[in-house]
């Protein structure tokens, strides 16, 4: 498919004649001293990519305030084909010197950036890795482990080590797998713990009310819920409240969405006691880290793992960003 | 009726019969859906035996009544001969402009009773707004209806994607309080929107069938031709049918927000294509002239049962769970082939 993109754009770029020769030449022919730093991000889908996006636009305002002569660019994409074209964009009509790119997908990605990055261009991989690290020189990633790993560990302390937990799982996704699979980890470690089915609601709000109505229609007994994901956890609470069930004693959501952190530091709903961060300002991070570095001329350590963390009512404080749109 | 020659032998289905005859052809129609819905059921029963009980039916049908809804003034729309690929977009935009408007009109009128009903109103004439661009531009603009709604599905989506900075939009408690009702409350023991979702139903076969312009629908579907000699004011009659389906978009998305109280860029996605499902599911036929109020509603009802059967039951990897309904959908589009 890509092979075919780039013959395409081949196509078009010969007709444009020796001005995009030059630009094929890459970066060699930008002035040295300037970093232009390219951001390819998903664009705003849903609550978690709105803030992905926000933090984004944030990172670029707040450092061309504070280096002038830095160039900041930020693309959304909608998929990944809409993606490898925009990083073939930023190559030759931007110029950038810099990519720091949230992969739409792994496996699609890897060869387009494999080839940004063949061009003498310093590449930043956010949260999604590639399926062939030597595409990148960097790594920056959100704590997927710990993501499924600390609700486990506080679902099964909360039910003293006996009780029913469902789950509602994202999109069929890598990044999905290792969070599931971490929780299943820790549930092994306690075998009172049944987790009686784990269905995909899609990280969509309404999908969630649906599978919740129908685990409530088919489990009479539920003690916890693992909604692994905020958005998804508004479905669950809805569906719970529709169907006036008491046996649910938490629902255990993901990622520190605003609202939900609101109602953990206000303790309004007392199924609510726990999150766990994986906060989108991790692209803010990646971002502000890559370009400062870049513009040191330094590289950045190979890997860099955002840590997630239990988020409680007593620290709630700190990941609360009223301004972010998640 | 209209005085069009009965010599076109596809565009004599639906007028060369009376009325009764065209009812007794819509339920003969529905057999093939009817049957694949009693399987299902039985199957559904026999894996879990909750499908049953009152609760589980309501849940679902309650699910159906927005798709269903949206579906009864798109099966009007597929059969005049057009299509409309908008409609899940259509339906997420007015979501999120009525809780907008909502939000800011409640101090304004003081009474937050008065913001939601206004709300309410707002979202059917916006989805009839919307409908009257979509008509004028299919059929003064003279563009094809699958490009038109092509295009303001993009649009739609990203107004709303604007509006909310890609977050969601969510409407305020106390108002989310009074509105809740519409869509949690129950008259007679069955959920409002299951009472909507029949009304629009029966008030949409009375209009296919036992009026003048459900049959110049039918018409105009069946051959539009035909139909300009017979002096049918064929681009009206369009431009109703589009606004007709964007008032069933307005009632569903009216219905829809006091459930989660909530619009995102992900509320709707791919409705329109569970809206065609049910249409043709339904024993409509795609390319228009004729088709069934009654197989719709019966389609959309299938469409729900599949995915409710798939989470109560933990047999089918859930990786499956699409090429399930991808199943039944050919198997029941199967059991009533030979109506093209």
């Amino acid at each position: 498919m890509n092979s075919k993109l780039t013959f395409t754009r081949r196509l078009a770029l010969s007709a444009m004649g020796a001005a995009v020769a030059l630009a094929l030449a890459g970066p060699a022919m930008a002035q040295a001293n300037k970093v232009v730093v390219g951001v390819a991000i998903p664009s705003a889908t849903h609550s978690f990519t709105a803030g992905i996006v926000y933090w984004a636009n944030q990172a670029k305002a707040d450092l061309e305030k504070a280096h002038p002569g830095l160039q900041v660019i930020v693309k959304t994409a909608g998929g990944a084909p809409e993606q490898a074209n925009q990083l073939q964009d930023l190559v030759t009509v931007n110029k950038i010197t810099t990519l720091v790119i949230f992969p739409f997908e792994s496996a699609a990605l890897t060869k387009p950036v494999a080839q940004v990055k063949a061009r003498g261009i310093y590449v930043t991989v956010v949260d999604r890795g590639l399926t062939d690290t030597s595409a990148q020189d960097a790594y920056v990633a959100g704590d997927n482990t710990a993501f499924g790993k600390i609700p486990g560990e506080y679902i099964a302390k909360a039910l003293n080590g006996k009780g029913n937990v469902v789950a509602l799982r994202g999109i069929a996704t890598t990044l999905d797998n290792e969070r599931m699979d971490a929780f299943n980890a820790v549930l092994k470690q306690h075998p009172g713990i049944k987790l009686l089915d784990a269905k995909y609601a899609n990280w969509n709000r309404d999908d969630a009310f649906k599978v919740m109505q129908d685990y409530l229609t088919r489990f009479p007994q539920i003690d916890a819920v693992w909604a692994a994901d905020d958005d998804m956890a508004v479905g669950v609470l809805k569906a719970i409240e529709q169907a006036r069930r008491k046996d649910i004693k938490l629902v255990f959501g993901g990622a520190g969405a605003k609202g939900m952190i609101k109602t953990l530091i206000d303790g309004s709903n007392p199924l609510i006691q726990a999150n766990v961060s994986y906060s989108p300002k991790f692209i803010y991070d990646s971002i502000k880290l890559t370009a400062e570095a870049r513009l040191k001329g330094e590289k950045l350590p190979p890997t860099t793992i955002i840590p997630s963390v239990l988020i409680t009512k007593d620290n709630a404080k700190s990941f609360y960003f009223p301004d972010s749109p998640f | 009726m209209p005085q069009v020659p009965a010599d076109n032998p596809a565009a004599s289905t639906a007028r060369a019969h009376s009325s009764a005859a065209a009812a007794w052809w819509g339920r003969l129609h529905g057999f093939g859906p009817v049957l694949g819905l009693l399987l299902l059921c039985i199957a559904g029963t026999l894996l879990n035996g909750n499908f049953a009980t009152y609760d589980n039916v309501m849940n679902v049908l309650t699910r159906t009544a927005f798709i269903g809804i949206i579906a009864v003034g798109m099966c009007f729309v597929i059969i005049s001969g057009g299509i409309d690929l908008s409609v899940g977009s259509m339906a997420a935009l007015i979501a999120g402009s009525v809780i907008l408007f909502m939000n800011a009109m409640a101090p304004v009128l003081g009474s937050p009773i008065a913001a939601v009903a206004a709300g309410m109103l707002l979202a059917v004439a916006l989805g009839a707004v919307f409908g009257l661009v979509h008509g004028l531009l299919i059929t003064k603009g003279r563009i094809e209806p699958f490009i038109v709604t092509l295009g303001t599905l993009g649009i739609f989506r990203a107004y709303l994607t604007y509006f909310s900075n890609g977050g969601a939009i969510t409407l305020e408690n106390e108002l989310s309080d009074i509105y809740s009702p519409v869509y949690y409350a129950n008259l007679l023991g069955v959920p409002i929107p299951v009472w909507v979702f029949l009304l629009v139903a029966v008030l949409g076969a009375v209009i296919l069938n036992r009026t003048a312009y459900g049959r110049y629908v039918q018409a105009i579907g069946s051959n539009e031709q035909v139909a300009l000699y017979a002096a049918v004011d064929v681009h009206r009659i369009k431009i109703l049918t589009y606004m007709l389906l964007g008032v069933c978009v307005g009632i569903a998305t009216l219905l829809y927000v006091p459930r989660l109280g909530s619009a995102s860029p992900t509320t709707g996605l791919l409705w329109e294509l569970e809206a065609i499902a049910a249409v043709i599911v339904g024993g409509t036929v795609l390319k228009g002239g004729a088709g069934s109020i009654a197989g719709t509603v019966v389609g959309a009802i299938l469409l729900s049962v599949i995915s409710n059967i798939l989470n109560l039951t933990s047999i089918i990897s859930v990786y499956l769970n699409a090429a399930v309904q991808g199943f039944v959908i050919i198997a029941v589009a199967f059991m009533q082939r030979g109506r093209r």
